[in-house]
């Protein structure tokens, strides 16, 4: 039987003869270990296709970051099946794997060709990250200059590390985390704090709109 | 949107948003809900607004949503 948290009668048969099929032993197990894997594959390849045309990443590269997306998702899989619930399909909770090793895939790939040298700050592309016309710099400049003072007297070293990698290097979080030797999660806390933190001194500043008059 | 809005909006936090760890570890049960039209958003409040609010967790959510849409079921 098979070691999921669900019993075969909780599933959808679909599911139900996936988790059957990976509880196997020897040339059986192995064959569906092959079968998920020639359906994992194409979603990598469609997810790095889609992803593509925002990465400086083509041809060859891209496919070997699929095919290596979809190995090491299957191994992730494998190693986790115990967990499956059966809250989804069998096979919605695999691809999750799968776009999830697309990501860090792409994260990997950015921390070893880094766009931005590390340690640098580009303040200057900072208004253009937020879509202001260059051209219209009187109507910002006090706005973006507001930014880094609050960036820098309001937030924690860690705040600030983390904000300035993000947001105006434009590090992928992905790729901060391995530099880091963090988690997404743990990242995305410490940029949280820093949103609340800079938008309270700018709208404390009538840079932006105050809404603690409204409680929210 | 000009970037005024557009850096308001950033900054905007939302108390509901669940953070990545929980976005992650729910997204497949979100994603096949979304793909078979089901109120997702209102199910899963914090999902919803965690996905709007980050970009890495919303593009995976894109990407498995376009999965769910383009395998062959």
């Amino acid at each position: 039987m098979p070691e999921a948290g669900v019993s075969a009668s909780q599933l959808d048969a679909e599911s139900a003869r996936w988790l059957q099929a990976l509880a196997g032993v020897g040339a059986a197990r192995e064959a569906a270990l092959a079968q998920l894997h020639k359906l994992l594959l194409p979603i990598a390849r469609r997810e790095v296709a889609r992803r593509g045309p925002r990465l400086a990443i083509t041809g060859p590269e891209l496919d070997d970051l699929a095919y290596q997306a979809a190995a090491d998702a299957l191994l992730a899989i494998t190693a986790k099946v115990g967990q499956f619930r059966g809250e989804s399909r069998f096979t919605t909770w695999a691809y999750k794997f799968v776009i999830f090793e697309v990501s860090a895939k792409i994260g990997r790939h950015f921390w070893r060709h880094p766009v931005v040298p590390l340690g640098a700050e580009q303040w200057e592309r900072l208004p253009a990250r937020f879509g202001f016309d260059p051209a219209r710099e009187a109507e910002w400049r006090d706005l973006a200059a507001a930014v880094r003072r609050a960036v820098d007297t309001e937030l924690t070293p860690r705040q600030r590390e983390v904000f300035v990698a993000l947001v105006v290097n434009g590090v992928p979080l992905d790729t901060l985390v391995l530099s880091l030797g963090s988690s997404r999660n743990a990242i995305y806390k410490v940029m949280f704090d820093a949103r609340r933190k800079l938008r309270a001194a700018l709208a404390a500043n009538g840079y932006l709109p105050d809404d603690s008059a409204r409680g929210s | 949107m000009n970037g005024w809005s557009a850096l308001d909006r950033f900054l905007r936090t939302d108390p509901q948003d669940v953070g990545c760890a929980q976005a992650m570890e729910m997204l497949h049960i979100y994603a096949e809900l979304v793909a078979a039209g089901e109120p997702a958003e209102e199910r899963y409040p914090g999902i919803a607004a965690h996905l709007r609010a980050c970009g890495p967790c919303g593009e995976d959510f894109e990407g498995l949503l376009a999965a769910l849409r383009d395998a062959p079921s």
